[in-house]
């Protein structure tokens, strides 16, 4: 299988430039390698959320479930309980994920729950054009927020370590082929993975020059460190506009998951004598 | 009718549920149907809860106001319900907590406290001891009791039995319940009914966040899972509540929720997203006295117009309406079942009694819901679109994993292949898929008994009700001689059906638990007038004797 057979016939509507463009390949070439290599394509499921970055779904010839905002989390929760052997991975925007669903980012990290997590990390509201974000720098200008924002932002890569991700990345879609290795090992990864991805909007919030300028890739690390990815992550809290912004895998561990303390389902038509059973008891 | 009713009361932490079931047990052996109220504030311990067990000849859902034996574990419960003893009632007391002298010689102070001491028993125990007293007020033999305490006490049995038996050698016979000829029968409430409804239509995931009066379904699926092999789940929110049961549902397991009021309201977007992306899906929404927080342990039926109109947009939805755990259980099936062959979501609407009475239930009763019907599944042949069009509106379902084919669902405007559009020609032929749906679904819903009737047949006045007002109405519609009609199926609206069970009728009485008639506006809306309605909101089911009175004062 190659990329391009990921393909669907649906017309792409993000703006010329847009970050999303370099997730959208580098999944591509990941998940056809992947088949090529015995992880068919047809285990893999998508959910998105709403938000420029939910369009992913429409572009990928893949299973997919197109959720509604800030919901990709439960479905996916849900999808991967009732079939454990499933792949699946949720894409979900800065909005999706750290405003509007935030609390279900924080329990999918709790749990441990086998799915990985693509945040199209973009700092600004794209498809509504351009309000700030839970990511935003504060005094950032935009259309709800005209004399600038007065909130700091979140750091979710430090806020995912706290909660219990297992797997916590930084990506940048400058970097297609750091991206892939970071999907790549994301998805192979058990528990709960996280590739925060700074995707520039090219409309709203355009960052590239200054991302040029600041991103390194962390090198030597000691991944299994909690305290070191958290330094790591805490080098750059998504609040200035000069400090260096460190790239690549910050965090992995192994821990106990949640689906797998689920047992699988009992035949159905044995139920009918059980019920019985069950009402002789209550007499 | 024979007819016996026991009220039990004290505090929270009592166990007066329990006691009340363990009476109901008491009096099915002998023969007894068995309706039980249970009456309690929202707090853990302290306050005042009651049981009332009513034990008849006849099926009965609902309470008298009348006891013919109170038993009162404190003061406090002699003092509220001094209005519900007849001349002949019996009193049973704790003589160590009623602190006045109970009159009459129809009372039999048990020293419960003396007794739980020099047996070295729990305080819980009481129960056990007052409810042998019980028995032997009311000529039930102690082999009954010592049956009901071995089979569902399980732990410090002996004990159990030791306390109970000196409660019964403590008093003294007043009166007997006759055994009639009736056999012992389950006894289960609502809820219990509900999740063993779901199961047997082949529930697989039941996905929960706790909310009186629903958590004890979420107790009951969660105590069962393994013996009937589900997958029980409470999450951090009612919103991811339903969105990973919309999860289990795309990959093929059937999943349910459940709730009140203010949890469904959290529910809302996801179930019109159900609606949109055609998930099936069943919601069970208790209903408790609204708006807001309410009374969160009482009960009403103000949420009809909710259930019917959540969600924004237009989209097929299936809402059933129990009247009893009997209905509880068969309807719960049903709407599992036809959730999954419409694609659409499928409410289960009770209401604080249903859900938490106990009721008896006929013992062949399991093998009459449906069993599992399978959905319309993909024939494999060709290319799998998820919305592709047919003569019913309904699309066959694959899941995944399948090899060479992609699985899509949206919750966008979207064209066959759940890829999304916003093309005027596409959105219009989704939208008339849907609507076919729903049709398709009415159509297939007058196979069932959607409306029921009761009471005498050709009356020319009827008493027109739904959810938990049928044990009421359907007595009195017996005792009076008036025609009764249930409505079971209250969307989509069975209007052929209630034209069929209402013809003849010339008065029209809507019964129902709101304060504006949320049933009789609906029925308005199909051209169906009530001529008076009845109507009850504070928190407290009807009697027989509030509807009688209601009745006379109409003329009805």
């Amino acid at each position: 299988m190659k990329p391009q057979d990921l393909s669907t016939a649906a017309r792409n509507t993000w703006c010329p430039g847009c970050g999303n463009f370099s997730i959208l390949n580098a999944i591509k070439a990941v998940l056809a390698g992947m088949d090529e290599e015995g992880y068919p394509i047809e285990n893999t499921v998508l959910v998105s959320g709403i938000g420029c970055h939910g369009k992913i779904v429409d572009y990928l010839n893949v299973n997919s479930f197109y959720s509604i905002h800030g919901r990709t989390i439960p479905v996916a929760t849900g999808i991967k309980l009732a079939n454990p052997d499933l792949n699946v991975i949720c894409f979900s925007g800065d909005g999706d994920s750290l405003a509007e669903g935030i609390g279900h980012l924080i329990f999918a990290a709790k749990r441990n729950i086998d799915i990985t997590l693509i945040l199209h990390d973009n700092r600004v509201y794209g498809l509504t054009t351009g309000q700030y974000a839970p990511t935003s720098p504060p005094g950032f200008k935009g259309k709800s927020t005209p004399a600038g924002s007065i909130e700091q932002p979140v750091n979710p890569l430090d806020l995912m370590l706290s909660a219990g991700a297992t797997f916590v990345a930084r990506g940048y879609s400058h970097g297609i082929d750091q991206l892939q290795s970071l999907f790549k090992e994301a998805i192979m990864h058990k528990g709960f993975s996280l590739v925060d991805v700074l995707q520039v909007c090219v409309s709203y919030f355009n960052m590239y020059e200054s991302y040029n300028k600041r991103t390194y890739t962390v090198e030597g690390n000691d991944i299994t460190s909690l305290v070191e990815a958290k330094k790591i992550a805490r080098s750059w809290n998504y609040n200035d506009l000069n400090s260096p912004i460190p790239l690549g895998k910050f965090y992995q561990v192994d821990a106990p998951r949640f689906d797998q303390a689920f047992s699988g389902t009992g035949p159905l038509m044995a139920r009918e004598d059980k019920i019985s059973s069950k009402l002789e008891s209550f007499i | 009718m024979e007819e016996f009713s026991v009220l039990i009361g004290g505090i929270a932490g009592d166990g007066i549920n329990e006691a009340g079931q363990t009476a109901a047990r008491l009096m099915t052996r002998q023969g007894y149907r068995i309706f039980m109220y249970y009456d309690y504030p929202s707090l853990i311990r302290g306050g005042h809860n009651f049981s009332i067990v009513r034990a008849s000849s006849e099926r009965i859902g609902a309470c008298r106001d009348e006891v013919d034996l109170l038993i009162a574990l404190n003061q406090d419960t002699l003092d509220r319900h001094a209005s519900r003893l007849k001349e002949d009632s019996i009193i049973i007391y704790d003589a160590d907590k009623v602190k006045d002298k109970v009159p009459g010689e129809r009372s039999c102070a048990i020293p419960v406290t003396e007794i739980l001491k020099e047996e070295q028993a729990l305080p819980v125990m009481k129960n056990s001891c007052i409810l042998g007293a019980f028995c032997r007020s009311t000529g039930i033999g102690w082999p009954v009791m010592e049956e009901v305490l071995r089979k569902h006490i399980p732990k410090r049995t002996e004990l159990n039995l030791k306390v109970a038996r000196r409660g019964y050698d403590a008093a003294s016979e007043f009166c007997r319940i006759d055994k009639l000829a009736g056999s012992p029968e389950p006894i289960a409430s609502g809820n219990q009914a509900i999740s063993l409804g779901l199961i047997r239509a082949g529930l697989e995931a039941y996905v929960a966040y706790p909310m009186t009066p629903s958590s004890s379904i979420l107790d009951s699926m969660a105590h069962w899972a393994e013996e009937f092999g589900l997958k029980v789940l409470h999450p951090e929110s009612e919103i991811a509540v339903i969105l990973m049961a919309e999860g289990f549902a795309y990959a093929g397991r059937r999943s349910a929720v459940g709730t009140s009021g203010g949890g469904f309201c959290l529910m809302t977007e996801a179930l019109s997203l159900a609606g949109m992306a055609e998930i099936p899906l069943v919601i069970v929404m208790v209903q408790r006295t609204g708006p807001s927080t309410g009374l969160p342990t009482y009960t009403a039926q103000g949420d009809l117009n909710f259930v019917i109109n959540a969600g924004q947009g237009e989209f097929p939805r299936l809402v059933v309406a129990p009247g009893d755990a009997e209905d509880a259980y068969l309807w719960s099936a049903a709407a599992l079942n036809l959730a999954w062959r419409y694609q659409v979501p499928a409410f289960i609407l009770s209401d604080k009694i249903v859900s938490e009475s106990q009721y008896s239930l006929p013992s062949d009763l399991a093998a009459k819901a449906e069993p599992p019907a399978a959905p319309l599944l993909w024939d494999g042949q060709g290319i799998y679109h998820r919305y592709r069009h047919s003569g019913n509106g309904v699309s066959p379902l694959a899941y995944p994993p399948q090899r060479g084919q992609v699985i899509k669902v949206d919750s966008y405007g979207h064209d066959a292949a759940g890829i999304t559009t916003e093309e005027a020609q596409i959105t219009r032929e989704m939208s008339e898929k849907r609507r076919l749906k729903a049709l398709s679904l009415a159509a297939e819903l007058q196979g069932y008994e959607t409306v029921a009737l009761f009471g005498k047949e050709e009356g020319k006045t009827c008493l027109l009700f739904w959810g938990s007002n049928k044990g009421v109405c359907k007595e009195v519609a017996e005792r009076r001689g008036l025609r009764a009609v249930q409505m079971l199926v209250l969307w989509p609206f069975p209007e052929k059906r209630m034209r069929e069970v209402l013809q003849g009728v010339e008065r029209l009485i809507a019964v129902e638990c709101n304060c504006t008639g949320q049933m009789a506006a609906l029925c308005r809306q199909h051209g169906i007038n009530a001529d008076d309605l009845i109507l009850k909101y504070d928190g407290r089911p009807f009697s027989p004797k509030d509807l009688e009175l209601e009745l006379e004062r109409r003329g009805a």
